[in-house]
Parts: C-alpha cells; structure tokens; sequence
C-alpha cells in the first residue's frame, strides 16, 4: 500500500515599496536606469556613513500589516543580518529579527468551492542588495567569469511577508500570492510586478504523510518569475520529494533553484555555515515605537478590505463563490465590475463575467486583461436583449479584449448577431417546413424526435444566428396548429 | 603663537593682531620640527590649509568672522571622513582612499571657519590604546619618545600637546580621547552619546563612538565641543534636544557639589603616583567645599568584559564592508569569496583581526547568549546602577588611567594588558555619559597624570564647571621641551 | 563556561583568509581574553534588557525626500576594479 502524501507549503514574500527615495538614505528610488548613478555613502556602504529610515516605508509597511491583519508591534528594532555577498554593499542586511513590525495576521484563500485561512506569521521591514550581472556563459551563476555590480537596488525598502506554512497545494500557493499581490498592489505600497521584480516570491516545501501533523524535512525554492511557474515549480517539487519518499529515500534540507525551461527545481551548492546570521540589534537605528492613534490612523486610512468586499458583493446577490472569487481579484478587473454595474449590469451577470470569463482570459493572458466597464456593460446589454448566445458572446469578449472596440462593433464584425427578431426567423421557420412536408408529417404521426432535426435545419438557413431557444418554440407553435 | 590658546589666538585675530595665515604658518613650522619625532600626522594638507587660511583672512578683513573657531588650526583624527583629502584610519585597506563626502564634524568645522591642518595618525580603526596599531607607523609620546602617547586617537593628543594645531579632534570608543589626552598632559573630553553626530566617524562601535575635542584649557574645549555638537538628521543616534550650555557657569566653582571618588577605580594595578594625585586633586577640591564621599558601582569590575564582548561585536559587523569590491584594497582570488578573505587578511592589522574574530565568535551560533546577549544586560544594569549614584552625586571622579604613559611595545604582545590601560576610561562609553581627562601634574619620570570627572548624561554643565575648578586648582602649565618655542 | 573555538568556523564568517599558524595564534589570543570576558556570566541581570540608546530614545525617521546622489565616475574612481559602468568582482564560488 503507498502513502498518501499531503503537501505543506510556506511562501516568503519580498515587496518593493515604490516611496520617492530609499529605505535609508536620500538616493531616488528607480527600476532600470543608468547602473550605479542612484548610489551614496550609505547605499554604497561607504565608510562612515549611516542609515535613517525612511518615515513613510515605515507607514506603509504597518498598512501592508493591518489589510493582512497583523497585530502592530508597539515596539520594534531593526536587526544587522550578517553575510558576505558582493552585491550587499555593507555585508549585512539591515533587517528584523525578533521583533518584527507586524506579526500574526491571516489571508483567506479561496480554490474551487474551498476557503481557507492562511496564517501570516510576520511582515518586517530591511533593504534591497544591489544587483549582480553575473558575465559569461548565458549569464549563469556558476559558470560566470565575473560579476558586475550595480547599486541603484541596494537600500531599497523591502517589506517581507513570511506565511506559516499553512498551504496544501501548488494551486493554492498561486492563489495567495496572487491574493497577496492584489492587496499590496491595491494599498498604493508597491509596483507588485513580478516580472519586474518588484515583488519576489519564494517557497518552502515539504509533505507529510496524509492525516498527521509532523513537518517533513523542507526545501526552499527560489527563481519563480510568474504565478505560473510558481505554481508549477511548487507542484514539480512535491512530485520530486513524493517520488523520492515512495522510493524510501530521504529529502535534504537545501535550496534548490526552479528551471523554468526544464520544468524542475535543480539543486544549488551551498556552505554548512551560511544561515549563521550572526543577528544583532542594528546600533545605528532607535527603536521603533507605534503609538496606539498612530496605528488606528493607518488602519483608517485602508481602502475596502477582500473580507470586507466579499460581504458588500454577497448583499448585492452574487453567489458566495463567485464574490469571494471577485473579492480578491485585482484592482483593474473590480474596476471593470464596478464601473459596469454602476452603468447599469446586473450585478450578477456582471460578477460572472468578471470572475468567470474575464479572469480566465487573464490568466491565459499572464497579463491583466484590461476591459472597460462601459464596454462590459455593452456586452451585457446585447446578451440580455437576446442579441449573442453565450458562447457568441465570449468569442466576442476575446475580440474586444484584443482590439478594443465595443461589443456591437466586434458581433458585427464577426456576424455573430443572433437573430431574435420574431418575423424574420416566422418567415425562415415557415420556409424550412414548407420544404420538408416529409419531417412535418412524420412529426405529426408522433415522430417528436425530429424537431431536432428541423431546428437544425433552421439553423442551417440563419447561419447559425438564430436563437435555438426561440426557434424551437416557433417550430413547435407552428406544428401543432 | 602656536602655543596660543584657541581664546588667544581668536581675539588676536578678532583685533587683526595676527592672521590666520601667519598662525598656520607658525603652526606648520612647529610640526615640521616636531613631526619627524612624534609622526602625530598621517597627512598634512598644506595646500588646503593654505586656502583655507586665507579664506578666512578674508573673512576677518570684511569683519565676517564665522565666530571663535574663525582662522583657527584644527586637525581630526584619521578616522573622520574629509572629502578629497585621504582617510586612512591607519589601516593598509584604505590606503590611498580619498571620501567623496565630509564628515558632518569636519563640515560643521569647515562652516565655522576653521582651518584644517591635517588627518592625525591614530590605532587602526580606533582600536588600541597606544597608536601603536597604526599601519603606518606608531605616534611617540611628546614628553619622551621612547613612550607611546595613548590611544586610540594618539596622533590628535601629541599633535595638541607640541602645538603642531592649538586643538584637535578625536573619536572615543572605550576612552581614546581621555586616555591619550592623560598621557599626552593635554584636556580631552568624550561628551554624552549622541551629542556629536557620527556621521561620516568611520564606525568601529557604534554604540560606544562618539567624536570630542582635545585641547590645553577648558574654555577651549567648550568651544571645540560646541562648534560640532547639535542634532544632525544624518544621524539617527543623534539627540534632538539642546546643547547643555556650560560656558556660563564654568567659573562658578565647586562649593556644594557632590563629587564622589569610585572606589572600584584605584587600588591594585594603579601607579603610587597617579594614585596620590588623584587623592591631593580630590583634598583640593574638598578645601574649596566641595561634599566628597567615596561611592561603590560593583558593576564598574565586569565593565571591560563587557566592553571586550560588545566593541568587537559592532566592530565585527562595521568592518565587514571592507572586502575589496567598491574601495580600498583589493588582493586578488579566483573567486569572490577569496578575493574578499584575502584582502581581509593582509588588509587588517592582528589587533583588529582579533576583534574582528572575537566579535564574531561572540555573535555566533550558540554563544550569543552567553557572550553578546548577556554583556548587553550587564550594561543595562551598570547603567541603571549610574544613574542611582548620580541621584546622590553630581559628579564621578577617578584616575583616567591608572598608569602614566607606557614604554613603546611594552604591551603589544598582550592584548589583555593593553586593554586594561582603558580600565578607567569604559563606563563612561558603556553609559553613553560624559566624562573629560584633564592634566593635574608629572610623576618623577616627567610624564602627565590625567584627572578624569564623569556626569551624568547631558550633565556636561557641572562636568565642565568642575573641570574649570580642578584646571585652577592644579594649574598645570608644564610643556614638553619638543613645544618649547626655538 | 569553558571557551571551545573553532576558530577556522568564526575565520570563515569572517572572511578572514588566515593560515594555519595564524588561526592557532589568534584562537589561543582568544582564549585568554574570553576566559576574562567570560566574568560577565557571573552577573545576575535578571530583569535587565539589552540596552538601545543610552538616552532612551526612539523614532528617529527622514522625510521621504530624494537627495542628490554621488556623481557615478568618482564613486566608480574608488574602486580596485571597474568594468565600463559597474564595479567588477571575479566569480562567486556557489550557485
């Protein structure tokens, strides 16, 4: 008998804050530009120089906090992590350790018809390293013949995320930290793309035989440069570590490297010794004191929480599923949902749209779809005036998010106008009858299956444009008359 | 005219007596006598001094001095960052390397109108109590060269005590400005932490830095503290409040103050003759009223322990960005992580290699707590137990060291002997309070014995008002023979 | 508490290239001074938290306001090695 093997997976995330300047000093914060032209003392690591942190990161991170529901340290220190890295200007990180900003908060996750409460452990602040190029064959680490560094990264702030492990599948990962990148892209802190870097996402994976509740031994993986290949590398891994238990083997603790183009996490060399951090209290930085009013300021300064959102889109009638699933959604596709509903959508028939059709293209887009409300809003008008089927109506949606143009304009184009018009599809009703008196009478002796086959044919005569519903009932009146 | 006082040579040149550039002049021809002695200086920047000077006789001809400091010869340690103008902090991993930014202190001097004569020679990064550790060679005490002149800021001291500048600058980590000021026979202070911005101070402790002045009579030192002292948004330790104001009341004497002796300050392993003078300095200021006890701080017997855990901690984790990749030296390796521990390697000296190893050891797994975490209560505790005493008392006083200065290489091969010389000096920097080191007399040999008086944080008024009082009390006025005018 | 350095571990964090000879000279250095130090672990701290600032205070923060930085070809002119507009290391060792 084998093992049933459940997954256990915690995701650390990495936030770029998007603030004018950088965590600890003056220099401009910037993606791209001229290598190492945003660099000072204290970003360079120079000798002498000091860090001050940065009054509105610190702002933003205790509302990153409180939207995942954090409780706010009254009082916090930052922490010199120690590593020697040739993109770490100073060889230690300024970060937190024990006394995090934030710790203990939770996100709902939903998949399917599930919803589940994933714990956050804690976010903290620290600062970005500078960028290493590592020159040779392909750009690979370990067959460089050197590295340049670039510094205009280093002392960005950075706010980190830590999950407890409280995810149980690779497709749920993809779902919190595409929850998680909505939320923080939603507050105003960050940029949150994940192809830009703005924010990281790293797992840590490991299974445990089904039904109990011991840790497995578990691996980190880095690399993932989507939430696709997140949830792909997550899901390669536990393969991997089943296979490897199934065999009777056991897993290494170690970080391992997701190859997208092999679609499999690859083993990286690393010393014994690399995680002896070497923490202290950062002396170059006071304590850091929340006062209650300051807190409760941030707090009310919060747009509409996912829970909170979720409640307002059940009370409009959308269907629990579908409003949780549009809770969370990105700001841009709420935006299309609300923007229609205003003009005058169902809120219902708009909320499908949104979290049904619209999401998916997203997803198979790997890029937000971006639809106008008042194109929506067209669509839905021509679909409740029985004017697109469904299915018409979805090949148009595809169009319109290509090109653009409105949801007439696009069913003109691709004729997929349904005929509803009464007298038109009487006339084309009667035609088909009055050609096939064989089916009429066969019909009438009782032969009702071939009402099929003269919907069929009418369709055949519309091009396919006309409503089936509708035709059938015509077909049917003027049969039995 | 270098052995003018700073108040001297300022209302010389207030009255257009003397200029600034006839005064560096004269301070330049002092330390071109003394230098090839003393070696006080890693640089002396003639040409910037030079336009300096004259900038500020400028200043003075269209009466816009910049105020007391105007026209004056200053230098700073070689651990203050000055733009364009080499700091070394006596360490072979920057030689040659030139900061494309000032210090705040040295912009604060700069914008007083003061001239900077040069970089002194200094303990690499700070750390020693002799000069000694210097990769560029020791600096020799002024009143004997076969003795050192203290450390870690040796160089500012002896610089000060021949006249080669009429004041100068330091930085103090566990009492690298009193201790060499004592064996130099010159005033050196260490204010309350966080009164001086360390901006652009290349860090050795954190915690513990803090950057002071050097110079022969109090007043001076009042106004070198308060050319540089005053919150600084650069540096996030710095204090926002005010500058304690101690010029008023320097003279208004001792009568009615509570000074009490430490007693763990004194006793075995401190020379008769600092001892004794110690006790005739003390007897003086009791026959002039004021109310002396003796008082007990049993923390004050681990403090070196805890200074030898947390010292080499911070400086662990400051000294990690010297690696070879964006300054300094570099020697080569195959791969980066060599590189880095090869340039390492030869680029510190052995006594901040074994800071550096200590620090890290003390931080590493499994020994934290034992080492690191638990020396950073015992200075909460040591604290807490100053600022009871200082409920009773107005101001701690003890020897600044409990010898006079030592022969060259007596203690360099034992690093424990070396670090007890600072015995005196570390409350004050675990504490974060300010204490000063003034020159009350010369043992049989000839050499200075400092005098050290500790307040309470930001007590620098009644530490200044007592300093004031010991100055006339001892009236010392001796002079090396080096600073004797030819 | 007895002092046991591996003091080759602590060279390593430290990145200190140190021969043989030199590690067995700084770990019996060591030794000696942390037997000394050790004097700490005889204090009773109980109710003592490690200290922040000596003047208790706290929050010092900067406006979100960009600074000029450094000019690129003096921060460049510093470094021992330099390849067009980046500093230059030779490779790491790991992945």
């Amino acid at each position: 008998m084998t093992t049933a093997w459940e997954p256990v997976i915690g995701i650390e995330v990495h936030v770029e804050l998007s603030t004018e300047s950088k965590m600890f000093c003056g220099c401009e914060v910037t993606f791209g530009g001229e290598a190492n032209t945003k660099v000072c003392p204290t970003c360079l690591g120079l000798p002498g120089a000091l860090p001050v942190a940065n009054s509105v990161a610190m702002d933003w991170i205790v509302r990153i906090g409180l939207a995942l529901q954090c409780e706010v340290f009254e009082r916090s220190v930052f922490h010199r992590k120690n590593y020697f890295y040739a993109d770490l200007p100073k060889n230690y990180q300024i970060s937190q350790f024990d006394l995090p900003v934030c710790r203990d908060g939770w996100l709902d996750v939903t998949v399917g018809e599930e919803t589940r409460r994933i714990g956050i452990e804690r976010a903290h602040m620290e600062e970005d390293t500078g960028k290493s190029l590592h020159q040779g064959d392909g750009g690979r680490i370990h067959s460089a013949t050197s590295t340049l560094l670039d510094f205009n990264r280093s002392g960005v702030p950075l706010v980190e995320i830590v999950s407890r492990p409280d995810l149980r599948s690779a497709a749920e990962a993809r779902t919190y930290a595409q929850d998680l990148r909505n939320l923080v892209a939603e507050l105003g802190v960050s940029d949150a793309r994940m192809e830009a870097g703005s924010i990281r996402f790293d797992a840590n994976v490991s299974v445990r035989p089904m039904g109990t509740d011991v840790l497995g031994t578990k691996v980190e993986i880095k690399n993932m440069n989507s939430f696709r290949s997140l949830e792909r590398a997550i899901a390669s891994e536990i393969d991997r570590q089943v296979a490897l238990l199934d065999e009777g083997e056991k897993i290494q603790q170690e970080t391992r490297h997701w190859d997208e183009e092999a679609g499999a996490t690859r083993s990286m060399r690393s010393k014994e010794e690399s995680s002896d951090y070497r923490y202290f209290a950062e002396p170059d930085l006071l304590p850091l004191v929340f006062a209650a009013d300051k807190v409760e300021s941030l707090r009310a300064g919060l747009p509409e929480l996912p829970g909170d959102r979720r409640l307002r889109l059940e009370g409009l009638g959308i269907a629990p599923h579908t409003a949780r699933a549009l809770a969370h959604a990105d700001a841009q596709l709420r935006g299309t949902f609300e923007e229609a509903v205003a003009l005058g959508a169902p809120p219902m028939v708009a909320a499908n749209w949104v979290a049904g059709e619209l999401t998916a293209a997203t997803r198979r887009l790997e890029t937000p779809a971006i639809l106008d409300g008042r194109l929506l809003f067209g669509l839905i008008e021509m679909t409740e005036a029985g004017q697109l089927s469904s299915s018409a109506a979805k090949e148009v949606l595809v169009e319109m998010l290509r090109s653009g143009d409105e949801a007439e304009v696009v069913a003109a184009r691709l004729d997929l106008i349904q005929i509803s018009d009464l007298s038109a599809l009487e006339a084309a009703v009667t035609e088909v009858l009055n050609s096939q008196p064989e089916a009429v009478e066969r019909y009438r002796s009782g032969e009702r299956k071939v009402l099929g086959f003269l919907v069929g044919m009418v369709m055949k005569t519309t091009a396919g444009k006309a409503d089936p519903k509708l035709v059938n009932e015509l077909l049917r009146r003027q049969l039995e008359t | 005219m270098a052995d003018l006082t700073i108040e001297a040579a300022g209302s010389a040149l207030a009255a257009g007596e003397l200029s600034a550039t006839e005064l560096l002049e004269s301070v330049l021809a002092r330390a071109s006598l003394t230098e090839a002695d003393l070696h006080s200086f890693l640089t002396i920047d003639h040409e910037g001094a030079i336009a300096a000077a004259s900038a500020s006789d400028e200043r003075l001809q269209r009466g816009e001095s910049r105020g007391p400091l105007e026209g004056v010869p200053l230098a700073v340690k070689d651990n203050f960052c000055t733009r364009h103008l080499e700091t070394t902090c006596g360490s072979q991993i920057l030689a040659g390397y030139r900061p494309p930014y000032d210090a705040t202190a040295v912009a604060r001097l700069r914008d007083a109108g003061a001239v900077l004569v040069g970089k002194t020679n200094c303990d690499e990064f700070a750390m020693g109590s002799s000069t000694e550790n210097s990769a560029f060679g020791p600096t020799r005490n002024p009143w004997n060269p076969d003795r050192v002149p203290g450390g870690s800021s040796g160089g500012s001291a002896a610089a000060v005590a021949v006249g080669s500048v009429l004041g100068a600058y330091g930085s103090d980590t566990g009492g690298s400005i009193r201790q060499p000021a004592a064996l130099c026979g010159v005033i050196g202070f260490k204010p309350t932490y966080g009164l001086v911005s360390r901006y652009g101070l290349v860090a050795f402790a954190s915690s513990l830095d803090q950057i002071g002045p050097f110079a022969r009579t109090v007043v001076d030192t009042v106004t070198l503290f308060e050319a540089v002292a005053g919150h600084d948004p650069l540096d996030a330790t710095s204090y926002q409040g005010p500058v304690p104001n101690a010029r008023p009341t320097l003279a208004e004497g001792v009568s009615g103050l509570r000074i009490g002796i430490v007693r763990e300050l004194g006793g075995e392993g401190y020379d008769a003759e600092v001892a004794a003078a110690t006790s005739a300095i003390v007897d003086q200021l009791a026959d002039e009223g004021a109310k002396v006890s003796e008082v007990s701080l049993p923390s004050f017997e681990v403090a070196l322990s805890v200074y030898y855990l947390i010292a080499p901690a911070e400086c662990s984790a400051n000294l990690a960005r010297f690696d070879g990749v964006r300054y300094g030296l570099r020697v080569p390796g195959e791969t980066v992580e060599e590189m880095m521990a090869r340039t390492r390697a030869e680029g510190f000296g052995p006594e901040v290699t074994r800071r550096i190893l200590l620090g890290t050891y003390a931080l590493s797994a499994g020994y934290y707590d034992a080492f690191y975490g638990k020396a950073q209560k015992v200075r909460s505790l040591l604290i807490a137990e100053m600022a009871t005493v200082f409920e009773q008392t107005d101001v701690l006083v003890s020897p600044t060291s409990p010898t006079t200065a030592f022969e060259l290489g007596a203690k360099t091969q034992d690093p424990l002997a070396m670090y007890l010389s600072d015995v005196c000096t570390i409350p004050a920097n675990l504490a974060g309070t300010p204490a000063i080191s003034i020159p009350i007399g010369l043992d049989a040999a000839g050499l200075p014995i400092g005098f050290q008086i500790m307040a309470p944080a930001l007590g620098e008024k009644v530490m200044f008002q007592t300093a004031a009082a010991v100055e006339a009390l001892a009236g010392f006025d001796a002079r090396p023979a080096m600073a004797v005018s030819p | 508490m007895p002092v046991d350095i591996d003091i080759a571990y602590v060279a390593r964090l430290a990145r200190l290239g140190l021969s043989a000879e030199e590690l067995s000279f700084y770990r019996d250095q060591l030794g000696v001074i942390l037997d000394h130090a050790a004097k700490v672990q005889e204090v009773d701290t109980d109710g003592f938290e490690a200290t922040a600032h000596p003047l208790g205070i706290v929050n010092q923060f900067r406006p979100d306001e960009i600074r000029p930085s450094l000019d690129r070809d003096e921060v460049l002119s510093a470094a021992p090695a330099t390849e067009g507009v980046y500093f230059v290391v030779p490779p790491a060792l790991e992945d």
